[in-house]
């Protein structure tokens, strides 16, 4: 295995968590609700996918547990938001911590126990095509359906009518609502969406990633996955590079440590954040004139009059 | 009125006695912690301890603990917070606490602490660490025998002088078999996150070092190395159910003997300052079996380790020589002193990367 093809497998690892829980929260901004809980769903994500697989042994039923307790958290998250028009920033946040505590709880009898990874494509021959091969066919299903959903979700919002009531939904909550579209509902679902999706990148931590069971596994892979819909600036295909340009940076600052560059390690550490931070600067920057990208109703409860 | 004092004075005693006497009944001891429990690493290594207490002291003890911890202004509060619910001996197990754990115990003179890793004292203070890189020295001689490449993958978590010490002990030990072996560090600025952990020992291993060791806290480490039929080292406690074809042995923190002993020393009411940093002699360093290496490597593990023990050999024997080719003074007489090992911040000769820290 060559050096570039081994380190382009590590970005494709690497990011591949990141890409799935942003691809949700994508769709939950674009519906106008700001959740803030990622952390939380991707973490009791990680915990129920880890125990369904640890149990029956198949790690397509553990992936499924992980969707579920994902969009078990969410619900919660929609009943208090959109149902009784809570205050989302707080609500998220509160989110995340009952998450990480559940995760705690739901895993205490896992500890230190251990699967077998999700299994790699191989396809004789073609897998073994030098460069290439094992970075395009000797992935694990979570990667391809990470990529399916990118290009489904680009499809869903600019190819179809519910994606674009969708997105009417969150540029204005009051127009669609008058134009009889059930705001509430459509929201709910993003949000059903966006806790299934992170349970999947959480999922992928314990069934995939580093496939055993300890507490706090996410460490922190929400907040990124949040950050990255920013810098994506809520659209389908800039996610994907952003996944991959800060799963590349994470990897190659750690390549250039084994080097020995003799560059200070914490700010190796601090690049990929540094990064984010200059593509969110230039990306304002350059769309000064046009407007703020982000969805108008943006983090703002809906309350339909009676 | 008189009388009325008297009865208050009275009262006052009586309560006083009340307290004391049963605080003698049951010595309440708590415990904080800086990471879950379930880390499988540091923070369950000291919770093993606090169980072993529980189970050798039943009856005479209550014990509780704070797991998750953060090592910023939430310590103190978290720390005050046991000695109100009326803990009398308190563990703070993380280096980060030093400050936190010094200021609260100024306040609480008649409560006693303990503080893993740090180094300031008081009259009700007590500090306790452990002599880690008497098993790195051990390691990197196992390291260099075992090693193809030539390499050894080191995943740093801060750059602080117990993980300088650390490598630098494991690469004196490597010398002292193999001159030329070489060592690559990946610094990943956390003690815990299984996925960072495991992507450093994937670049490491990608970039030629085929054995791996760590200062962080998970295994993912050790089971990437198991995945990809490379060899590793195991931190805190014995991973080899992580690792069970790529595990040559583990460091373990092993402080049950010492809470034992610290709360009998309390409930006989001698319990008293000090500092305790123990080795492989007081047990505290543990080594788990060597396995998945010759025979012949493993007798020189067991004899260096046999010679760590008995005090004939010293991982910082004199003269330790820096990177700059410069011979460190030798303060102990035979070797470093501890307050060299304590504070270092320069790696030897033979190590080609740059220090961290300056």
């Amino acid at each position: 295995m060559g050096f570039v093809e081994a380190v382009l497998l590590a970005v494709i690892a690497a990011s591949t968590p990141l890409l799935l829980a942003a691809s949700g929260e994508l769709i939950v901004e674009r519906a106008g609700v700001l959740n803030l809980g990622v952390e939380g769903m991707m973490i009791v994500g990680a915990a129920c996918g880890f125990a369904g697989a640890y149990h029956t042994g198949s790690i397509a039923f553990g992936a499924l547990c992980g969707i579920l307790g994902g969009m078990a958290l969410s619900a919660v998250f929609a009943a208090l938001t959109l149902g009784l028009a809570a205050n989302q920033v707080a609500s998220g946040l509160a989110l995340t911590i009952l998450g990480v505590g559940l995760s705690g709880l739901i895993g205490s009898g896992y500890v230190g126990q251990k699967i077998d990874g999700a299994a790699h494509l191989y396809i004789p021959y073609i897998t073994d095509i030098p460069l290439i091969g094992r970075v395009i066919f000797g992935e694990n299903a979570f990667v391809y359906f990470s990529v399916a959903l990118i290009i489904g979700l680009w499809y869903f919002l600019y190819r179809t009518k519910q994606g674009l009531v969708l997105r009417a939904v969150g540029d204005n909550h009051a127009s669609a609502h008058a134009l009889g579209y059930p705001v509430l509902k459509i929201r709910a679902l993003a949000v059903l969406f966006g806790g299934a999706c992170a349970g999947l990148g959480g999922a992928y931590l314990p069934l995939a990633y580093t496939p055993f069971w300890i507490s706090g596994m996410t460490a922190g892979r929400g907040w990124i996955a949040l950050a990255l819909v920013v810098f994506a600036s809520w659209l389908p295909f800039r996610l994907m590079i952003g996944a991959y340009l800060f799963g590349g940076i994470t990897i190659l600052q750690l390549h250039a440590q084994a080097v020995g560059m003799g560059i200070p390690s914490q700010l190796m550490s601090a690049l990929p954040y540094l990064a984010t931070i200059l593509v969110l600067v230039a990306i304002s920057w350059w769309r000064g004139r046009a407007g703020s990208p982000a969805p108008a109703s943006l983090g703002l409860a809906f309350v339909p009059d009676r | 009125m008189k009388k009325l004092v008297v009865a208050a004075a009275a009262f006052g005693l009586a309560l006083g006695a009340a307290i004391s006497a049963s605080a003698q009944e049951k010595l309440k001891v708590g415990f904080i912690y800086v990471g879950p429990i379930g880390d499988m690493g540091w923070s369950y290594q000291h919770e093993v301890g606090r169980r072993a207490i529980e189970e050798a002291y039943k009856g005479k003890i209550d014990t509780t603990y704070l797991e998750n911890v953060n090592e910023g202004p939430d310590a103190e509060r978290s720390i005050e917070q046991l000695v109100r619910a009326g803990n009398k001996l308190i563990y703070t197990t993380s280096f980060g606490f030093m400050d936190a754990t010094a200021k609260v115990a100024k306040k609480y003179p008649n409560v006693m602490f303990e503080h893993a890793t740090g180094y300031k004292r008081d009259k009700n203070l007590a500090t306790y660490s452990g002599r880690f890189y008497e098993g790195r020295y051990i390691q990197g001689q196992i390291a260099a025998k075992m090693s193809k490449t030539g390499t050894i993958g080191y995943i740093g978590s801060f750059p602080i002088p117990e993980v300088v010490s650390g490598i630098n002990a494991m690469m004196l030990g490597a010398q002292s078999v193999r001159p030329d072996m070489k060592v690559k560090i990946i610094w990943v600025n956390s003690w815990y996150d299984p996925g960072k952990e495991a992507a450093a020992a994937r670049a490491l291993a990608d970039q030629g070092a085929d054995i791996l060791t760590q200062h962080t806290d998970s295994a993912a480490a050790m089971q990437f190395a198991n995945d990809r039929g490379i060899l590793a080292f195991g931190q805190d406690t014995d991973m080899i159910k992580f690792g069970p074809k790529a595990q040559l042995t583990a460091i373990i923190n092993n402080w049950s003997p010492y809470y034992v002993e610290r709360i009998k020393l309390a409930l006989d009411g001698k319990w008293a300052t000090g500092d305790v940093w123990g080795g492989l002699k007081t047990n505290i360093v543990q080594m788990a079996p060597y396995t998945n290496m010759p025979d012949d490597v493993k007798k020189l593990a067991t004899e260096t380790q046999a010679a760590i023990t008995a005090g004939t050999l010293h991982p910082f024997k004199c003269p330790v020589v820096n990177q700059d080719g410069q011979t460190v003074e030798c303060k102990g007489g035979t070797h470093l002193d501890d307050g060299q090992i304590l504070s270092m911040n320069f790696y030897i000769k033979g190590i080609d990367e740059k220090p961290p820290a300056k």
